[in-house]
């Protein structure tokens, strides 16, 4: 897959980053664009910062140093204009965090009804519809206990999607699945990304990588160490580090 | 027995009115007051989380007739607004009170998964919406028998207030030596008297339980 080409302002541009946690250096001099439309893959092991960049994105880590723009506009401190920004920004997690105390469809009515103020009956139509969409329709009045792993993620893309985000974030979506559910989340991401959302997602499914991303980004101890096409890093890594990292993950 | 009861029942009913009336405002008080100050302990504001600190390790640390002496002999010192002995023992019990309440609901919120917190952020829920409608309903469950306990303490706390001149239940006792009624006896309906109150306080709870079970 080849980038879209637009003249607009980056969905997402990381420029010059920093950020620390007590003495441990976790992004270095991150400088990351993420076009309107595209999708680009985080790779990198453990502890190389992947988690802090995703969620640096959002505000959910606040940075050292550097400057993140959402659609051309600047992350604001923590307040109602962060919180106005983060509605425009889709957030899926490892673990799911559903809210515990709320049924699926409440969990995809409730932030459209009290952040963007629809009116309960249209915010509740649009989440069946996207219950439908990721296929558990059948599942709105059940808790997020009541639902497997692989139900709760899909509801999970379902409640960020229900805010139209401008652009999705995925950390390591998968990771938390019995094997048997992961590509049932893969293939909703990569419906998604077929539509043209704009996407940025730490995962270490390659095949999701190869098919759907248009870049790959690795990282290492903090730092970005490639940036490049998906298959240009699959089969020519420039790096050692990255060449050491795929051989590990593609013998497992 | 009964007697004593019958012939002092003015002594009573003032002494338990006032007992119910100081619990039910300095309980209030404290409930909401408790409750600003477990928000400002998890804001992301560091100087409402300062103050907040600051305030809960004040009064956790202070004895409760500390805190009696300075609104009885300090405050008028001050000379701000003159209030009544009764509205300064409401202000002393719902201050002290507070600090209690707030590490319940503090330790409640504790409870709740931090993926909570960070899922109703990123879907743009501003602090206290995410408080509001994420937060302390899942907390709820916990906080309650805690505080139920608080509460209880609150009921026997009252009585200190007797020290300072406020007619409630714990100074029965004195006003009945001096009419020469038989003390023993009448400490005896004054225990009765505390058991009832602590009735409603347990029923409530276990409504609440109930209620906050069911609703997972
Ligand atoms: N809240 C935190 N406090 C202290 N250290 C943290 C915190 N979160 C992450 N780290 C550390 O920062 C480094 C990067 O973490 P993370 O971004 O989660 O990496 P990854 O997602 O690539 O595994 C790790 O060494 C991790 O232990
Ligand atoms: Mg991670």
């Amino acid at each position: 897959m080849s980038a879209p080409a637009t003249a607009d302002p980056p969905m997402i541009r990381m420029v010059g980053v920093h950020k620390h946690f007590g003495s441990l250096h976790v992004l270095r001099d991150i400088n990351l664009d993420v076009a309107r439309g595209e999708v680009v893959v985080v790779l990198g092991p453990s502890g190389s910062g992947k988690s802090t960049l995703c969620r640096s994105i959002n505000r959910l880590e606040p940075i050292d140093e550097g400057r993140i723009e959402i659609d051309g506009t600047p992350l604001p401190e923590e307040g109602r204009a962060l919180a106005r920004l983060r509605a425009d920004v889709g957030m899926v997690f490892q673990q799911f965090n559903l809210f515990a105390h709320k049924t699926i469809a409440e969990n995809v009515e409730l932030a459209p009804v009290r952040v963007r103020r629809i009116s309960r009956p249209d915010a509740h139509a649009a989440a069946m519809q996207l219950l439908t969409r990721v296929g558990i329709s059948d599942q709105a009045d059940k808790y997020p206990a009541q639902l497997s792993g692989g139900q709760q993620q899909r509801a999970a893309i379902a409640r960020a999607l229900a805010m139209r985000p401008k652009v999705m974030l995925f950390d390591e979506p998968t990771s938390a699945l019995d094997p048997e559910m992961v590509q049932e989340v893969l293939d909703v991401m990569t419906a998604l990304a077929r539509e043209g959302m704009t996407m940025l997602v730490v995962t270490h499914e390659m095949g999701f990588a190869r098919r759907a991303a248009h870049r790959v980004v690795f990282m290492s101890d903090g730092e970005i160490v490639e940036d490049s096409a998906p298959d240009q890093f699959f089969t020519a890594p420039r790096s050692e580090r990255a060449k050491d990292f795929l051989g590990k993950i593609l013998t497992h | 027995m009964i007697q004593l009861l019958l012939d002092n029942r003015d002594l009573f009913i003032t002494g338990f009115l006032h007992t119910i009336l100081l619990f039910v405002l300095a309980g209030l008080g404290a409930l909401v007051l408790g409750t600003l100050l477990a928000a400002m302990r998890v804001s992301p504001v560091p100087a409402l989380r300062l103050l907040g600190t600051g305030y809960v390790t004040i009064f956790r640390n202070t004895p409760l007739t500390l805190v009696f002496f300075f609104f009885a002999f300090a405050y008028p010192r001050l000379e701000l607004v003159d209030v009544s002995f009764f509205t300064r023992a409401v202000l002393a019990l719902a201050m002290y009170t507070a600090a209690f309440v707030c590490e319940v609901v503090r330790s409640g919120i504790n409870t709740v998964d931090v993926g909570q917190f960070e899922a109703s952020r990123a879907l743009g829920f501003t602090f206290s919406q995410t408080l509001t409608t994420i937060v302390v309903p899942q907390a709820i469950r916990s906080v309650v028998p805690p505080m139920t306990s608080v509460l209880n303490s609150l009921l026997k706390n009252t009585t200190i207030a007797a020290g300072f001149s406020v007619l409630e239940a714990g100074q029965i006792t004195p006003a009945l030596s001096e009419r020469g009624a038989p003390l023993l006896i009448g400490m005896f309906w004054i225990a009765v008297g505390f058991g009832i109150l602590v009735v409603p306080l347990t029923a409530t709870q276990r409504a609440l339980e109930k209620r906050w079970s069911v609703a997972r």
